[in-house]
């Protein structure tokens, strides 16, 4: 199995969303996230005092698939997310030993 | 305040649409001082929040039981010119319920609870320049003090009819000085002693939420029409309308003026300007709208909109914690209005003094700095004072770990907003226990 994470643009969430489930993914967990790439951050005024936000805000989604399913899922989450501009985020996996369901107990692929 | 409009012959009769009038009024200036715990508490950020709302709600509680006792008498109680005192007036109890306050329309009640209203808020202006770092006792030892030593006082020299500064001439409609200057010069006289929030031009210190802001100032607004209509008692002879109108006026001539300031200085309209635009129009017509012509209300609120937009800078500059800019906006929007009735009075609406743009010369602009300067001076050193004596005794700022890590925990034990179900946690003690579900059970299975 694999863990795909993806850091992306909050607004692209919808269409990665419809993207996954007509690929077939039974199940995603979305976390709001902040943090900076090549895009760095914006300035903000208040009354004259210029603050710098680093920090812009993200969506990370993190999908568990099995080995197989892993390069083709990647690409239709990038296809989603992709705006072309500056700031739309990253994809990665990561190995994943063990997954179970809480209710049933299943474990490995049949958790999924 | 001079008094309305009576012939000699006759005494002045209990009017029910003034006292009416007075009545609504009088709540009107109440919600002021919720709309300012808003303005501020929206400005601050999320981990002092409510510290920073108590810090106005809790002069509602305190300074309404000083009036009451004492506050009233001290301010427009007989006196020397300097400070008031009738027996009466202690406790309000020696005062009949249609006993009219002199020379005017309405009860003395009325005019007390009017007046309660202006004293609860004035105190209420200055903790925003104290955001984030001082002990809730503390503060709630100087409002006592402040408003015994400082604003009763002040309020009697500019106010009651043989107020010193009043007797000289000042025109002060409904608080330029006795309000706005006063407590802008505390605040800056207290941040003088107590110092700097830590992390102060390191850390960004943004608004939580502009949202409040703007609810605050909105609240401010409405309640503001109260505080200035009000001031002239009644409306006999249009005194009051004119300074309604004048309200509005400079106030949207403020913020517009704000707003344009900074989309040419710093490229954006802010929602954060725009609100404190409109606090510094109120501010400055307060002292002046009853002298103005509407082109003058509007003059007044651009020239004040455009000076405090630039004086909020001045602590960056300087290096003093004016943390939610009280001096930068009440101290020198007050400033500006006061001084300003000496180039836009008219001449024709609340008194016959002209100012220097209406043939009257510099002889009112004099006037109107003897009452700016006095004020000023009394209020910064004695509010310095009061500070410096509470922070040598009790300690006027929590602990540099409190305040970085929030000063809501420290001194209320609650947290502002609660979004995430993960805050948990287990009810440790509560005032009357829950029946627990294992002794229902055992009955039912008995």
């Amino acid at each position: 199995m694999k863990l795909i994470t993806a850091v992306v643009k909050p607004h692209r969430l919808d269409e990665i969303k419809e993207a996954l489930q007509a690929f077939g993914v039974q199940g995603l967990t979305v976390t709001e996230a902040s943090g900076y790439g090549r895009q760095r951050g914006h300035t903000e005024v208040y009354r004259g005092a210029e603050y710098t936000v680093d920090l812009v805000p993200k969506i990370r989604i993190e999908v568990l698939v099995e080995d197989d399913d892993a390069e083709q899922l990647i690409d239709v989450v990038v296809k989603a997310a992709r705006t072309g501009k500056i700031g739309d985020g990253k994809v990665w996996s990561v190995p994943v030993e063990t997954a179970v369901r809480v209710r049933t107990g299943e474990r490995g692929p049949d958790a999924l | 305040m001079p008094p309305g409009i009576t012939l000699a012959a006759d005494a002045p009769q209990l009017s029910s649409a003034n006292t009416g009038f007075m009545l609504i009024c009088s709540a009107l200036v109440m919600i002021m001082t919720p709309g300012l715990a808003f303005f501020y508490g929206g400005m601050v950020r999320v981990k002092s929040t409510l510290n920073m709302l108590m810090m106005s709600f809790i002069s509602l509680g305190i300074v309404t039981i000083l009036w009451v006792l004492y506050g009233f008498s001290l301010s427009f109680g007989e006196s020397n010119g300097f400070i008031g005192w009738s027996k009466d007036y202690f406790g309000l109890s020696g005062i009949g319920i249609v006993q009219l306050w002199p020379g005017y329309t309405i009860p003395i009640y009325v005019f007390a609870v009017f007046q309660l209203m202006f004293a609860v808020i004035t105190p209420a202006l200055i903790s925003g320049a104290l955001a984030d770092r001082v002990k809730f006792s503390a503060w709630a030892l100087f409002i006592t003090l402040w408003v015994t030593a400082v604003y009763f006082p002040v309020a009697h020299w500019v106010w009651a009819s043989d107020g010193w500064l009043f007797k000289k001439g000042v025109i002060d409609f409904a608080g330029g000085t006795a309000v706005h200057i006063n407590a802008g010069a505390a605040a800056l006289g207290v941040i003088l002693v107590i110092g700097k929030r830590v992390g102060f031009k390191k850390d960004p210190m943004r608004p939580h939420s502009l949202p409040l802001v703007m609810l605050g100032a909105g609240l401010l607004w409405f309640g503001w029409f109260g505080f200035n209509a009000g001031s002239w008692l009644g409306n006999d002879d249009g005194v009051g309308a004119v300074m309604f109108v004048n309200t509005q006026v400079a106030t949207a001539a403020a913020m517009l003026a704000w707003l344009l300031y900074e989309k040419l200085r710093h490229g954006s309209f802010t929602t954060l300007g725009a609100a404190s635009g409109a606090v510094a129009g109120l501010v400055a017509i307060t002292p002046s709208g009853g002298c103005v012509s509407p082109l003058g209300a509007i003059a007044v609120g651009a020239i004040a909109g455009l000076l405090c937009a630039m004086a909020v800078g001045l602590k960056y500059r300087f290096g003093y914690d004016d943390s939610l800019d009280v001096v930068g906006v009440h101290m020198v929007g007050g400033i500006a209005g006061s001084l300003l009735v000496g180039l836009f009075a008219t001449g024709g609406v609340q008194s016959d003094a002209k100012g220097l743009f209406y043939g009257g010369g510099l002889d009112q602009l004099g006037k109107q700095a003897i009452g700016v300067g006095a004020v000023l001076g009394y209020s910064l050193v004695v509010s310095a004072a009061l500070a410096f004596l509470l922070d040598k005794t009790i300690g006027m700022r929590v602990p540099e770990d409190d305040e970085v890590s929030g000063i809501d925990q420290v001194e209320h034990a609650e947290t502002a907003y609660d979004f995430s179900g993960a805050g948990g946690g287990t009810a440790t003690r509560t005032p009357a226990p829950a029946p627990s579900e294992k002794a229902q059970n055992k009955k039912v299975d008995a």
